[in-house]
């Protein structure tokens, strides 16, 4: 009996300690979370992560390359042989399936962030084997869609967010 | 432990009968009995030691003149390099003394691996040794980042892409190293408290690192334990004076480096300021991560090229269960002496084609010394254990120069 008593008082004490373990844990996760938390992008940064481009002046052929959030965006006004070129290409033979149409609002205007999809190189334009970008770090080919044709990187050029506010600006963000 | 008494006379006396620095010193920097037979690769451990406080001294300095900003930290190295008092010289210490650091650690680390210094009882030894080689490489990253140059700011960049290898949270992880949505700010603000920090933490790891060594005592180039007295000498004077020698070689070495051609090691491209718009057409990290790079490279998967990078790294903890032949050094290893010497040429050539770009013939070689990397540790040394057959080992450490 007093076995019995002892064991179940045992049981007991040994639910408290976890219980009380428990509850450090979730204090110290909750205490823990804002000193991590801090190394995340802070308010003036995520408040400027939206902007205006201006393209007016952008004729056929040019591209213009603007800073967001710290990284560069291609603006690209695209010929017609290189909407072409984009268009005519089995989308299955590449690494990245995603069609051209997929990738524009407007099929004249490319817009893209000027980023590797490798290690986070900025690709030169109108160079490479497909006459759109070549990264110089690790030799990855990308087409006048921006897609990865050849080389190391895993995806196609990523496409930001952005809608054309009026006819000549682009709001990006 | 000590040997001093309380009625004994002087002041030292007085204060290590309070505080007993004095006699914990004697103990494990002067008495400290180590094996007689100790050759030259022994001394690359207190180099390390002292490289490491040459670091946080001339770092110390350069942080009172040094602002972390990225419009301004450019110039401050410039203003280090042409205003400040000797600030050339302290600069140039500190960018050399980094590298000359890791000569020194690849060679301690070498020596463990051809004298089997890793073997029991000495893993965790081993294991704190490998946590300091982590840390140095983080604080060495971040150190090269300060200057924000153009090679600061792009290895900055393709290092801390890595992380968004990592499926799912990837690209979390990296905006929160960052704190923003590309290197910039407040990633230097953060690099440059953490350089600050790490070397502390390095310090710690180090005492730790030599607790666990005067626990056993040092290995020795026969890999057998100590039998009596009879095989140890003090560690002073004779090591002591064995040791200074040897640091006035390498400071012979380091200050030609310093005075001679101090941007040797360096990379040109770091004299230009930090572009976010431009990537330099052939990025390369320092030497030291050479070798890891070329691992990176070798695999045409961008995270597979992540895990064996990181793997190159972490299969070194498990090589005291890895190996499992139980004589220590290569000396009594016929075989395993071969495989040492392949080993050290197989990780120059990854550290080689780290340094070429990645095409062509460097790839095929890049992708056949990564494939002889982890064959080295995952294969050969576990049944290298089993079939070969080693010298007989001396009877003592003594007995060979102390006959009759």
């Amino acid at each position: 009996m007093s076995e019995n008593i002892k064991s179940k008082k045992k049981s007991r004490r040994s639910f408290i300690h976890q219980a009380s373990g428990a509850m450090g844990i979730v204090a110290v996760s909750a205490a823990g979370w804002p000193l991590i938390d801090q190394m995340n992008p802070s308010k003036d940064v995520e408040a400027l992560a939206t902007i205006e481009v201006d393209i007016s002046e952008l004729v056929e052929g040019q591209s213009k390359t603007v800073l967001w959030r710290g990284k560069p965006l291609f603006i690209k006004h695209r010929s017609q042989k290189e909407i072409n070129d984009a268009n005519n290409v089995d989308i299955n033979q590449l690494p990245h399936p995603e069609n051209d149409e997929e990738r524009v609002k407007n099929p004249k205007y490319l817009v893209l962030i000027g980023v590797c999809t490798h290690l986070g190189c900025v690709p030169a334009s109108d160079k490479g084997d497909f006459q759109g970008w070549f990264c110089p770090c690790h030799g990855s080919h990308y087409d006048t869609s921006g897609r990865i044709r050849k080389g190391p990187a895993p995806k196609n050029l990523e496409i930001p967010p952005y809608t054309f506010k009026d006819e000549n600006t682009i709001l990006v963000g | 432990m000590s040997n001093l008494k309380k009625n004994e006379r002087g002041i030292l006396n007085w204060i290590d009968y309070r505080l007993p620095v004095i006699s914990f010193l004697k103990h494990s920097a002067v008495d400290y009995p180590t094996p007689r037979n100790l050759n030259y690769w022994w001394n690359f451990g207190s180099l390390a030691g002292f490289f490491l406080l040459v670091q946080i001294i001339t770092g110390v300095i350069l942080s009172m003149h040094y602002t972390a900003h990225v419009d301004h930290a450019f110039n401050s190295i410039e203003h280090i390099m042409r205003n400040v008092n000797h600030g050339w010289l302290i600069r140039y210490i500190h960018m050399n003394g980094a590298s000359f650091f890791f000569i020194v650690v690849y060679i301690h680390i070498f020596r463990g691996l051809y004298y089997g210094s890793y073997k029991a009882p000495r893993e965790l030894l081993w294991w704190l040794g490998i946590i300091i080689l982590l840390l140095m490489m983080a604080t060495a990253f971040m150190g090269y980042v300060l200057p924000w140059g153009q090679m600061s700011f792009w290895g900055a960049t393709v290092i801390t892409n890595l992380f968004s290898a990592i499926p799912l949270i990837g690209d979390n992880i990296t905006q929160w190293l960052w704190g923003g949505y590309s290197v910039d700010n407040p990633t230097l603000s953060r690099f440059y408290t953490l350089h600050f920090l790490l070397p502390f933490l390095i310090v710690g790891v180090v005492i730790l690192h030599i607790v666990a060594l005067h626990t056993h005592g040092s290995n020795n180039p026969l890999g057998i334990d100590k039998k009596g007295p009879q095989d140890s000498i003090p560690f002073h004077p004779f090591y002591t004076i064995k040791d200074l020698f040897g640091l006035s070689f390498a400071l012979t070495i380091f200050f030609a480096v310093v005075f001679f051609a101090p941007d040797f090691l360096g990379h040109p491209d770091n004299y230009i300021p930090a572009d976010p718009l431009k990537t330099p057409a052939h990025i390369v990290p320092e030497w030291y991560f050479l070798p890891f790079y070329a691992i990176l490279r070798a695999i045409p998967d961008k995270l597979g090229g992540v895990i064996a990078m990181f793997s190159a790294i972490f299969v070194l903890f498990l090589l005291p269960w890895l190996d499992t032949s139980k004589v220590r050094s290569a000396t009594f290893r016929p075989i395993y002496k071969i495989l040492f010497w392949i080993f050290l040429l197989d990780t120059i050539i990854l550290g080689w084609v780290g340094s070429k770009p990645a095409e062509g013939i460097y790839i095929i070689i890049s992708r056949i010394a990564t494939s002889y990397y982890f064959v080295h540790f995952l294969i050969l040394l576990p049944l290298l254990g089993k079939f070969e057959k080693s010298r007989p080992l001396p009877e003592s450490i003594g007995k060979p120069v102390l006959a009759e």
